[in-house]
């Protein structure tokens, strides 16, 4: 079976994020990473791999910097990395990062589960999968907190706010996976010496065929129009429970009205 | 006047909040058309007009109801061919952002996603979204197409409009690709009898300090009135069930006030509740970053705090 996992490699939760001039984000000073949720559908690849026979590789869309993505997933355990790499692609949108990433996986052939994260940890719009089935013609299961694959059929259990699914469709397929599905493994020190043979392609968009024009800040079908930073939140009033600290929170809350 | 298309967000007919929000804002923008897929519309019918609902799209074929969103992006599809909308507006939820993301490629649209404001310009729409953890907040505009937009639960206040209602039966055609991923089994959440956690006015939520025991979260959370959420360190641990959990990679909540018992303040969990109106902690921690955004916060053993507290409000 051959697995493609799609991984972004974004800027750390943790830092100081901001934006550019252009209102795109703020890629350079920023250390980044591969998408902590996008772990999670490496490691799921990783784990049908290990029960079955599969091949993993790990797709992903970004400048330079983003090799690292594709090392750290190698390092995890995949077989071998592709990584899009062109000026034009720098301020993408999702449709034109869906647009890229199918035209990649088209490239590749032959898949039979395109594999996902739940989101991505900057933009956390969750479209990108459902994107990909779209263009691809493929279903799409996606939320999966529970995946199985038997024969040619997938199958999750997807857990919406009024009900819990299950979701079956044949292969191949475009599946999204969330933080509930597993515990990522941490790359041990053989599978970081191992990635270092491993196999890393670079395509540019020429290779795939798309058109510098489809892709890119200009080619975006939504705009920015400004970008405001809030204003930080300020500390309001902080008590120290010393017998009535529930009281005085109850007083708190009938002031305003809550109670 | 141009029309909006609303997709109405529903369990069996009865209408969630969240319909009445898009209603309320697509009457900014034109005159709002609701979208029913499935089951129950006469039970529905009421509130789309009350919330000034002009028309009604009804698809009722099981073909769209038993799979996953993708023949519902198909009927939109039609339905943007046929009315051109100024604006296509779905709930921000798992369902809704994939319709959109589907639509948008099928209609050739701008998408934006989790907007808490949508307004008119001239001939078009903008809306504001507040991004990297609530960190900023941007405006943002479509380009092309019909803009789809999904609205976050709880950020437009809902305003009745009393309005004609006409309604329609739709034929769609829903084509085989669509119909490739099938819903097998589908099991309702368990009603605790508390406001949904995305619509809530008020939510308390509980984590890892309370040690396993939402005895205190919950009694406090019934006083108020309140839905009850959880940290993901209390989810992991099997406290309360991850369909309750705030945050990042949970729900996001905005509601009129919040309240964080026991949870530390990762940015992950602030991700989900940072747009909230007021937020409230108690924590044993002076030093737990939460206090850094709060309006009023209890340094303080929560299980003392919280039962002072509801014992308060409930004797007064
Ligand atoms: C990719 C990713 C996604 C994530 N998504 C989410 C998400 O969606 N939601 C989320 O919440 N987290 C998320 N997290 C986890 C997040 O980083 C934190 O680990 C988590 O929020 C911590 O939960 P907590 O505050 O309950 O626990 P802790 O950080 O352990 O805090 C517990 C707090 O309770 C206090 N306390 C202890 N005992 C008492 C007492 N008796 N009375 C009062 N206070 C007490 C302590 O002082 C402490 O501040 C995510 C992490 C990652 C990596
Ligand atoms: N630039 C990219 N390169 C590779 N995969 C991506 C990229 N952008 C998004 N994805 C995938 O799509 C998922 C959802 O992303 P998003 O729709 O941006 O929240 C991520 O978890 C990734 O698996």
């Amino acid at each position: 079976m051959n697995i493609v996992v799609c991984v972004k490699y974004v800027p750390d939760a943790q830092s100081e994020r901001s934006f550019e001039p252009d209102n795109t984000t703020e890629r350079e000073s920023v250390d980044g990473l591969l998408s902590e949720l996008d772990e999670y559908a490496v490691e799921e690849a990783l784990a049908i791999a290990e029960a079955g026979d599969a091949e993993v590789t790990v797709l992903t869309m970004g400048p330079e910097a983003a090799a690292a993505a594709v090392k750290k997933s190698l390092q995890m355990g995949a077989h071998k990395g592709i990584h899009i790499n062109d000026e034009a692609i720098a301020g993408s949108d999702a449709v034109a990062t869906s647009r890229v990433l199918a035209a990649a996986i088209d490239k590749i052939g032959g898949v039979d589960l395109v594999l996902t994260g739940l989101g991505s940890t900057d933009g956390t719009m969750s479209v990108v999968p459902a994107m990909l089935a779209e263009r691809l013609g493929l279903p799409q299961v996606t939320f999966a907190s529970e995946l199985s694959v038997d024969g040619g059929t997938v199958r999750i259990r997807r857990d919406g706010d009024v009900a819990s699914e299950t979701v079956e469709a044949s292969l191949p397929a475009v599946v999204s996976v969330t933080d509930q599905i597993n515990e990522p493994r941490y790359p041990s020190f053989k599978g970081i010496m191992a990635a270092k043979k491993k196999p890393v392609e670079t395509w540019s968009l020429a290779d795939l065929g798309v058109d510098a024009g489809e892709v890119g800040l200009g080619a975006a079908w939504t705009t920015v129009v400004s970008i405001e930073q809030r204003p930080p939140r300020s500390q309001g009033e902080i008590v120290t429970d010393e017998g009535q600290g529930g009281a005085a929170l109850a007083e708190f809350l009938t002031s305003r009205k809550f109670a | 006047m141009a029309e909006v298309l609303v997709l109405v967000d529903h369990v069996d007919g009865t209408v969630r909040k969240t319909t009445t929000e898009m209603l309320t804002a697509a009457r900014r923008l034109g005159e709002p058309s609701a979208v029913f897929i499935g089951t129950g519309f006469d039970a529905a019918r009421d509130t789309l007009a009350r919330f000034g609902a002009v028309k009604a799209y009804r698809i009722e074929s099981a073909e769209v109801t038993d799979h996953l969103v993708a023949p519902a992006a198909e009927a939109l599809a039609q339905l943007v061919e046929r009315t051109s909308p100024v604006a296509v507006l779905l709930p921000s939820s798992l369902d809704g952002k994939e319709i959109a993301g589907r639509l948008a490629i099928k209609t050739s649209s701008g998408v934006l996603t989790d907007a808490v404001d949508v307004q008119p310009t001239d001939g078009g729409v903008q809306v504001t979204k507040s991004v990297f953890a609530g960190d900023f907040e941007a405006v943002c505009a479509s380009t092309h197409g019909s803009p789809v937009v999904t609205v976050k639960p709880n950020s437009i206040a809902a305003e009745e409009a009393p309005a004609e209602l006409a309604d329609e039966v739709v034929e769609v055609t829903v084509s085989d690709a669509a119909r490739t991923a099938r819903i097998v089994e589908r099991s309702a959440k368990q009603q605790t009898g508390r406001p949904a956690l995305s619509e809530a006015a008020i939510v308390v939520s509980g984590g890892r300090g309370t040690g396993g025991d939402f005895g205190p979260v919950e009694t406090f959370a019934d006083t108020l009135g309140a839905a009850v959420g959880a940290s993901r360190a209390a989810v992991d641990a099997g406290w309360y069930p991850h369909s309750s959990q705030v945050g990042q990679t949970g729900v996001s909540v905005s509601p009129q006030l919040y309240v964080a018992a026991g949870i530390s303040g990762a940015i992950q969990h602030r991700a989900g509740m940072q747009t909230s109106k007021t937020i409230v902690a108690v924590n044993k921690d002076p030093e737990a970053p939460i206090f850094e955004m709060v309006d009023f916060g209890v340094v303080g053993d929560l299980f003392q705090v919280l039962s002072q507290a509801a014992d308060t409000i409930s004797g007064s």
